[in-house]
């Protein structure tokens, strides 16, 4: 059985009653362990997944990758948190390998105005030595959702 | 003008259409319609199935295989069904490939019957067993299972059933509408009435892997009864596979090949493409098994904690993706109340009469649905009881 995490990481909108019948406890357990796991940060928030390519809104994402000099006695810590305090920061990883050290996710209106974010905000970062901005052309797949979901008509014969 | 009618057999002719076709029917076209009315998975089978069966066929392996099926597939069958449900069975002649569950049983029946031998069936049940035994001439007895059995069949009913004509007891658990399983204990029950007769056994295990309180066992695990009993098994339950049409049937050596004789002759072997998915799947599917159940359980207990909600009485379904709630409440018939749910409200649940015996009074509605479908027609249903 899938407890009410994994429940809720699949699809937040599921209702405190909805997720009580599915997991046996009742609607008080689920509010107060929802509370509980919300007040401990285990759930961080609970957003939407949404296809801006199919919106009217233009849009566009980068992935930048980051070389950092780590500070003394904080390590990377210090310029991550000047990097993610910006709004336009979507994500940002500290990264594993020796090419790079970060990983910044950014949406912005238009092409320009996520090279404007990366040249004035995120290179004279201290400690930022250094940028490589990558352009998201498509996005195929989010989050386990595919782009676009695609409804497909099959002919379904019912006999079992 | 030729009169088909006298050319066709009348057996074929007395079988009776499938009652859940209709629902399916009305449904087509309707806008904004719910079907809880379809006994098959909602998911796609899992992408590493699908491309070994697409690997195979750029790899070429586009031709006949052995009749029993590739010995590699019937060796990870007997693996499996090891590793799985710890029963035995030689890759090499107890184990036949066949299309789907579906032929599997009918090879059965065919292999087994001879004019006027007795079948019993519990009911409610899938609707195959009793034309394909009326195709052999045998003769289907019904036994109803009930609801304060938790549509498990006791020892007693079975040997009610039993006349000197009997040959063969299908066991349909997981089972297909109820939701009904039988534990180790209900099988040693009725292992202790089979005992010193010469009755086989058909255990139809489809929705093997589809038990949300405890594992499924086998009538091939109860001491004395491997030797009589037929397993029947597949790929579309467990794995979502429903159209590469895959099944295996496992049983006591002679009869399997039997079996096999007229398996090749009329099927000659089953889809090759299939068959290298299904070695995929029984590899390294055991991930998507649990995976698909935690979703599936999930649903089950909404549905079942809905319908209760909204006064109608419930049976846990402890298998399968079925739930089987009683609507006698509502003073309709089963077909009644299906007609005029779908008519009014646009949801397709099938009738328990569709199911043969010990049907009327419940309607089968099955959970491979989404949460949203399955949230909305609890919506439905709730504005139809009121407005009942």
């Amino acid at each position: 059985m899938k407890d009410l995490l994994q429940l809720l990481e699949d699809d937040s909108t599921l209702t405190h009653t909805q997720l009580a019948a599915m997991t046996g406890m009742t609607e008080a357990e689920v509010s107060a362990a929802v509370a509980q796991y919300e007040k401990d940060h285990i759930i961080l928030g609970y957003k939407t997944i949404v296809d801006w390519d199919r919106t009217q809104q233009e849009s566009v994402t980068a992935l930048i990758e980051v070389s950092v000099t780590p500070q003394r006695g904080e390590g990377f810590d210090r310029v991550a948190q000047r990097i993610y305090q910006y709004e336009e920061v979507e994500s940002l990883y500290l990264m594993s390998g020796g090419a790079y050290d970060m990983t910044v996710i950014i949406s912005g209106r238009t092409l320009k105005e996520v090279a404007q974010f990366v040249g004035e905000k995120l290179a004279p970062i201290e400690g930022v030595t250094g940028t490589a901005t990558h352009f998201i052309l498509k996005k195929y797949k989010e989050k386990h959702l595919i782009f676009p979901i695609q409804e497909v008509q099959e002919e379904r014969f019912v006999f079992e | 003008m030729i009169d088909y009618s006298k050319l066709m057999c009348q057996r074929v002719q007395d079988i009776h259409p499938s009652g859940i076709r209709k629902y399916f029917d009305l449904l087509q076209g309707m806008e904004g319609g719910i079907s809880l009315g379809i006994g098959e998975p909602d998911f796609p089978t899992p992408w590493h199935i699908r491309d070994a069966g697409i690997y195979s066929l750029e790899k070429g392996f586009t031709k006949y295989t052995p009749n029993a099926g590739l010995s590699d597939l019937r060796a990870a069958v007997s693996r499996y069904l090891k590793r799985r449900f710890d029963l035995e069975y030689a890759p090499v002649g107890q184990i036949l490939v066949t299309v789907g569950g579906s032929e599997g049983l009918d090879l059965t029946f065919r292999c087994l019957l001879e004019p006027g031998d007795e079948v019993i069936i519990p009911a409610p049940s899938f609707v195959c067993y009793g034309p394909l035994v009326s195709m052999m001439h045998g003769v289907p007895v019904m036994v109803e299972t009930k609801a304060e059995n938790d549509f498990r069949l006791t020892p007693d009913e079975l040997r009610a059933a039993i006349t000197p004509r009997t040959k063969v007891l299908v066991l349909p658990f997981p089972n297909n509408p109820t939701g009904g399983i039988m534990g180790r204990e209900d099988l040693e029950a009725l292992a202790e009435v089979l005992r010193g007769t010469s009755i086989m056994v058909v255990s139809d295990e489809i929705y093997a892997e589809l038990t949300y309180s405890r594992r499924h066992v086998s009538m091939a695990n109860i001491p004395d009864m491997y030797e009589r009993t037929v397993v029947v098994n597949g790929f579309s339950k467990a794995y979502s596979m429903t159209g590469w049409r895959l099944g295996y049937v496992c049983g006591p050596k002679p009869l399997v090949a039997a079996m096999t004789k007229l398996h090749q002759y009329a099927i000659m072997s089953a889809p090759t493409t299939s068959q290298y998915a299904a070695i995929e799947a029984l590899d390294h599917g055991d991930g998507d098994i649990e995976a698909m159940r935690d979703e599936y359980d999930g649903r089950r207990r909404f549905l079942v904690d809905g319908f209760r909600k909204l006064g109608l009485s419930c049976f846990e379904p402890l298998g399968a993706f079925y739930t089987f709630p009683c609507i006698k409440s509502t003073g309709l018939t089963s077909e009644e109340f299906c007609d005029r749910f779908l008519a009014e409200q646009r949801v397709a649940v099938i009738p328990g009469t569709a199911f043969g015996l010990g049907g009327e009074g419940y309607v089968r509605a099955c959970y491979a649905a989404s949460m949203h479908d399955l949230d909305e027609a609890l919506k439905r249903l709730e504005k139809f009881l009121k407005s009942l």
